[in-house]
């Protein structure tokens, strides 16, 4: 195993709202080591953003906050920087794609402009040396004439294009961890291939670490080593990708993989749909957050939190009925009385 | 499957065009094409998947279908009557039979009334149950088909979830007993575990009604799996029109065959050939010149650069508009 550069220990991060405390992450823990891609899927609300967020400390200020756990960057303590070390801590060592391209970048200045500035914020540079990393960083990332598009605004590029740019921003300062949070969400799919296609690239040329938050599983498949699936708040599996393809543990992953309708399948059949809606995150906490949806719900599951146990090596489930005494078998469902 | 079915909307080279007007005074206003010349019919009791990126034309022809847009060319026929010569109530008749399901659950409903209200709606505009206590049965009834707790009949907008609100948004539409549902990006604002609840819910709704349905959506997988039919669309025209599972078999367009290569794989061990178009999709403004690929395509002719290829049959139910098929 390779060196690991990002360690997040049992990560709590709460939000205090008027209505009560809605508990976005209860107790995350993972590692990356350098030039992997993990990622992150879950439903939304299942608080894969607010822990990419925590990670870069981009909370809300007034209402949410991190309330254990510790985030461990190579030898820094993320959650004990000030603020000036934070500003050069974001961007240099962890860079953050976003979702949406369009209002990543500012409007109302040129591209070439906010890139110089970018990169001169991180980097002693001059004003010249800058903008030829600039029209470097965006020549790597595929854009036609990058001399010309520094002198564009955002709104003159299309979707594809500006995510581009954003990518071009974030690899200027040679990151070693970057956090790509939905970042082809709101792209066409053809676009959505060449962009995933360019990250892989970057990926294996500079050895960067990834962090791929995603809804869809399909884009997991195609760029990750390992994944985490989330629901509520908490993590439900944690595996390397081929292990969650082949053998999924939790009955909550089971339902998403059925509940993805597949080019290969035959057309009007039933989906295997998960009953009822997400818990509200408020109320999270006291029992299996899943047991409401889940067909193979037992009274233990009402009771007490299922711990995350390792049931395999590398494979973690949390999961009262799975555990290294019983397993439990897709498909043998129990109606019990809810 | 679909072909001794009877025709329930035949749509003859629908053409929408919209006016851009100039910055520079006294200018001719640029043309914006799009919709094309699409022409295709559709079959009673089938879904007619139109699938295509962002910008291709989809929703214009959603919406020019239903008369939200004024077509600038063509007809659509329904049930052998020009849609669009009709006026005042004989419009009227015929508009409740062709209803529309919006993408945006959030701001298609009225946040200031009640689902029962929102469900009642309709019925009070078409006269349809004049009745006030058989009209209110008629929600209850409703909100039951489409999978509502009939409690929340009170309940406001906002206090539903986005995969409630699509169902009251789908009840509204079934309130007219419509024949056609077209059905605008239905489920591309849910997650994947209410997606599946809700596409569940319009597959049944059409085995009991023998609803007809346009389903727009950009999600093949989606499109797959509700379809019998997909009409693939590129700026503004429909490139290819086959069965739902030809187009997984044998896709025959190099637009097709590039979509399909770029969508996600299904499994960490798939291994694919990507067929990647270079570039963005070209601007619908202005007139064009050759096939709409022609710039992108990997098998791009030096025909292909200066005529348009037209929709033709090349195998029995699939057709395709490429120089590459036609004899």
């Amino acid at each position: 195993m390779s060196e690991i550069i990002l360690s997040v220990k049992d990560l709590k991060t709460y939000f205090y709202t008027a209505s009560g405390v809605a508990k976005a992450v209860d107790g995350v823990s993972f590692d990356i080591a350098r030039g992997e891609t993990m990622g992150i899927v879950g439903e939304s609300g299942s608080g894969k953003s607010v822990t990419s967020s925590s990670i870069i400390r981009l909370l809300p200020p007034k209402t949410g906050r991190i309330v254990g756990g510790s985030i461990q960057f190579e030898e820094k303590d993320v959650l004990a920087l000030n603020q000036r070390q934070l500003l050069d801590f974001r961007g240099k060592d962890i860079a953050v794609i976003f979702q949406d391209p369009m209002t990543s970048l500012d409007p109302v200045f040129k591209i070439g402009r906010q890139m110089v500035e970018m990169i001169m914020a991180h980097q002693p540079v001059s004003k010249e040396e800058a903008r030829k990393m600039a029209v470097e960083a965006l020549d790597k990332v595929g854009i036609p004439e990058p001399e010309k598009r520094m002198n564009a605004y955002p709104y003159e590029l299309s979707g594809g294009m500006c995510q581009r740019v954003i990518i071009a921003m974030a690899v200027c300062c040679k990151p070693k961890l970057i956090i790509a949070d939905e970042p082809t969400t709101a792209l066409d799919v053809t676009v959505q291939a060449q962009v995933l296609e360019l990250l892989k690239d970057l990926q294996k040329t500079m050895d960067t670490a990834i962090l791929l938050i995603t809804h869809n599983l399909g884009v997991v498949w195609d760029m990750c080593d390992k994944v985490m699936v989330m629901y509520a708040g908490n993590t439900v599996e944690f595996t390397d990708t081929k292990t969650l393809y082949q053998n999924p543990k939790h009955p909550y992953t089971w339902g998403l993989l059925d509940s993805m309708p597949k080019l290969s399948d035959v057309s009007h059949g039933e989906l295997q749909a998960i009953p009822g809606t997400p818990p509200d995150l408020r109320l999270t906490g006291k029992c299996c957050n899943f047991y409401n949806r889940c067909p193979y719900v037992t009274e233990e599951c009402m009771v007490s939190v299922p711990p995350l146990v390792e049931v395999e090596p590398g494979h973690l489930v949390a999961c009262h009925r799975q555990n290294l005494e019983n397993s439990l078998e897709k498909g043998t469902v129990t109606e019990n009385e809810r | 499957m679909s072909d001794n079915r009877p025709v329930i909307m035949k749509v003859e080279h629908l053409t929408k065009e919209f006016e851009l007007k100039s910055k520079i005074f006294g200018a001719k206003p640029q043309i914006l094409h799009a919709l094309n010349d699409v022409s295709l019919d559709i079959y009673e009791g089938e879904t007619l998947g139109v699938i295509g990126e962002s910008g291709c034309g989809k929703s214009t022809f959603g919406r020019t279908l239903i008369q939200l847009y004024k077509a600038t060319k063509g007809s659509v026929m329904f049930e052998g009557k020009n849609l669009f010569s009709l006026k005042g109530q004989e419009l009227k008749k015929i508009k409740k039979d062709i209803q529309m399901v919006f993408q945006d659950p959030y701001s298609s409903l009225d946040p200031r009334k009640t689902a029962g209200k929102l469900i009642e709606e309709p019925m009070i505009v078409h006269n349809l149950i004049p009745d006030k206590t058989k009209r209110e049965e008629r929600v209850l009834e409703l909100m039951r088909e489409v999978g509502l707790d009939i409690q929340h009949v009170h309940r406001f907008p906002h206090e539903f979830s986005g995969g409630q609100r699509q169902r009251i948004n789908v009840a509204r539409a079934l309130s007219m007993n419509p024949k056609v549902i077209v059905c605008d990006e239905p489920v591309s604002a849910l997650d994947v575990s209410i997606q599946a609840q809700v596409l569940n819910l319009f597959n049944r709704l059409q085995r009991e009604h023998n609803l007809t349905y346009i389903f727009i959506s950009h999600d093949l997988g989606v499109i797959k799996h509700v379809s019998d039919r997909i009409a693939i669309m590129y700026l503004g025209r429909v490139v290819e029109l086959c069965k739902a599972d030809s187009i997984y078999e044998e896709p025959l367009h190099p637009y097709t065959k590039a979509l399909l290569s770029a969508i996600p794989p299904e499994s960490p061990f798939q291994n694919r050939e990507r067929i990647v178009l270079k570039g963005d999709i070209p601007s619908p403004i202005g007139d064009q010149i050759g096939c709409p690929l022609a710039g992108r395509c990997p098998s791009c002719m030096e025909k292909c650069k200066k005529e348009q290829p037209k929709l033709e049959e090349v195998r029995s139910g699939h057709q395709v508009a490429c120089f590459l098929y036609t004899k």
